[in-house]
């Protein structure tokens, strides 16, 4: 159980870069963008093509994320210079990039097992810091008589996320980070403030779909391959994140809600794992897809349901009270 | 300062629906300026405005601004040089976002966008020092976002906004139309002292015929996409509401549809 979690923790950890992407584009930009589906891969395909092609990992990771950068470019121009309706850019871009990503991957599935990976990069030289046996020791002596073979790629990779979040939070407060916000807030507004709106879209899409390349090639480099098919499904897996973590954490501050969206994807990992693992719910791997959807609309309808919960509680606690006064004026 | 040159705007041409917005408009505008345009409604005041601001190319014709011929340039790039407030309040801000990054927004108008804090200490007195002009109270209010203000408070920021990067030109188009009367007073006083203080050239439409005459040292009347009277100085200061209805009179033979045109 412990390293089912700690499991869920790890993936949700790196799958939180793609829900940051997905944030960027849903959120901030009001673009509800399904290329995500797509540069996913890309990011995986690319990068675990030219790692086993002898790049180096950092170069194969960065590599790919760009391409996924330079794919969202794409799907902004298609809306902004082509005017073609956002959700639709997306889908043209998503499948697309289907047949772009088995071009460039060469076959469905290339498998990265034997491959020095970044990951495997990183773990090795954590192996060295003896931080593990540390832990170990701890967890042992606390009674846990099963515990992960490594802390390091969680650690490491939260430190990535976190960092990314930092960075995502400056961003959006620059002056170029600004515009953006406006141009999902108030196009019309910031177009009258001399904002190349069409460039900022593009832009915003581009560094959306960066993280979610960026990510799709640690969760290839992670799992061990690339699979032309793993992006399907991607842009509702991070819109679960997204909303999930606004409903649990809230969104008052930039800070806030990107904090939420980390938040949210690793309790999307972990609900998902509790559900597989859940004997009596008789789940299979296959029914991943539905147990996303159900999330997602759980995470969207109860926060509204509860309100209109208070809501009426409210009411009735008013309608009391005038009874009450009336019966007092009765009575006297 | 501003140049409009044989401009003319039709709406779906050669069909039903066949509207004509201006027609031949040739006029210029004096550096610092102050223009009240009044007229019936689908005079083309709107058209004017947003042919001079890039929301709208014209048929055909010049906009130029500091001898600088601009009919081409994108909206975004003409803007650097163009404040503009609109009648619906909630158009001028960004109501997820605060005041003080409202005005961050503003404050990068005239300059280039870069990768630096858009907020900062100084900005902030800045921007503080700007807003305690208002009388608002909104210095005191810099996070708050601006979705919860009231329309008045939301136009008076944006008139704010629209005016203190000190742009070349002033467009406001029944700016004040939405608001309350007693709102829409403050907002006309501060119009008023935010075109003194920083001696914009200023072009603002109004429905109100009296305060058309009260405010500005010049007066356009449109009808039917043309400019039909132009009065400036003293002629303008002794105008009445009768003299502009027995002159709308004289020129189209007929009564200005006075149902939108508040008689002040
Ligand atoms: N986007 C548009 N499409 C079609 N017709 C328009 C459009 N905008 C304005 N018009 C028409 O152009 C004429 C002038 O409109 P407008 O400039 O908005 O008038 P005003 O602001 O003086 O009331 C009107 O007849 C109006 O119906
Ligand atoms: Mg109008």
């Amino acid at each position: 159980m412990l390293i089912a979690l700690f499991g869920a923790i790890e993936s949700g950890v790196i799958y939180a870069i793609m829900a940051l992407g997905v944030y960027l584009s849903f959120r901030v930009l009001d673009f509800p963008d399904l290329t995500v589906d797509g540069s996913f891969v890309t990011g995986a395909g690319i990068t675990a093509m030219l790692i086993v092609d002898g790049t180096p990992p950092v170069m194969a990771t960065i590599i790919g994320a760009f391409a996924g950068f330079i794919a969202g470019c794409i799907t902004g121009l298609l809306h902004t210079k082509g005017k073609i309706n956002a959700l639709l850019s997306g889908i043209l871009m998503m499948i697309a990039l289907y047949s772009i990503n088995l071009r460039f991957m060469g076959r469905p599935t290339i498998s990265l097992l034997n491959e020095t990976t970044l990951l495997s990069q990183l773990e090795s030289a954590w192996a060295m810091t003896g931080i593990d046996t540390g832990i170990t020791g701890l967890l042992t002596a606390l009674g846990a008589d099963r515990v992960p073979s490594t802390w390091g790629i969680l650690i490491l990779m939260a430190i990535l996320t976190i960092a990314i979040k930092y960075l995502l939070d400056f961003f959006l407060k620059t002056e170029v980070g600004l515009a953006i916000r406006a141009t999902g807030d108030n196009q019309k507004m910031i177009r009258s403030l001399s904002a190349n709106t069409n460039f900022l879209i593009i832009v915003g899409i581009g560094l959306s779909n960066g993280l979610v390349a960026l990510s799709g090639a640690l969760v290839a480099q992670h799992g061990g391959f690339a699979n032309s098919n793993m992006g399907i499904g991607m842009i509702v897996i991070g819109l679960a994140s997204v909303i999930i973590g606004e409903a649990l954490f809230g969104k008052k501050t930039i800070a806030r809600v990107t904090l939420a969206v980390i938040g949210g994807a690793i309790i999307y990992r972990i609900v998902v794992t509790l559900a597989l693992r859940a004997d009596y719910l008789n789940l299979e791997s296959s029914d991943l897809k539905l147990i996303t959807a159900v999330l997602v609309i759980i995470a969207l309808i109860t926060p509204k349901i509860l309100q209109a919960r208070r809501e009426k509680k409210r009411r009735q606690a008013k309608r009391n009270a005038l009874m009450k006064r009336k019966e007092g004026e009765a009575s006297a | 300062m501003l140049k409009l040159e044989d401009i003319s705007m039709t709406f779906n041409e050669d069909t039903p629906d066949e509207k004509i917005a201006l027609q031949d408009v040739n006029v210029e505008l004096e550096k610092g300026e102050f223009v009240t345009v009044i007229g019936s409604n689908g005079a083309g005041k709107s058209t004017l405005m947003n042919v001079i601001s890039g929301s709208l190319i014209p048929d055909v014709g010049n906009v130029l601004i500091n001898d600088q011929n601009v009919v081409n340039f994108p909206e975004y790039k003409r803007s650097k040089m163009i404040g503009r407030v609109f009648q619906d309040p909630m158009a001028g801000t960004a109501p997820s976002m605060t005041i003080e990054e409202n005005l961050a927004m503003a404050y990068a108008r005239d300059k280039k966008r870069r990768l630096v804090p858009g907020v900062n200490k100084k900005r902030q007195d800045f921007f503080q020092s700007y807003l305690e002009t208002l009388s608002l109270g909104l210095e005191d209010r810099l996070n708050a976002k601006v979705g919860l203000l009231s329309g008045g408070e939301r136009q008076a920021l944006s008139l704010l906004m629209a005016t203190f990067t000190e742009p070349y030109i002033l467009l406001l188009d029944e700016h004040t139309a939405a608001l309350d009367p007693s709102r829409a007073e403050l907002i006309t006083e501060i119009t008023q002292n935010v075109v003194d203080q920083f001696g914009l050239t200023t072009l603002m439409v109004t429905h109100n015929m009296q305060q058309a005459l009260d405010l500005g040292d010049r007066l356009f009347m449109m009808d039917k996409g043309q400019i039909i009277l132009d009065i400036k100085g003293e002629e303008k200061q002794n105008l009445t509401v009768k003299d502009l209805l027995d002159e709308f009179q004289r020129i189209r033979g007929k009564q200005i549809d006075s149902d939108r045109a508040v008689l002040g």
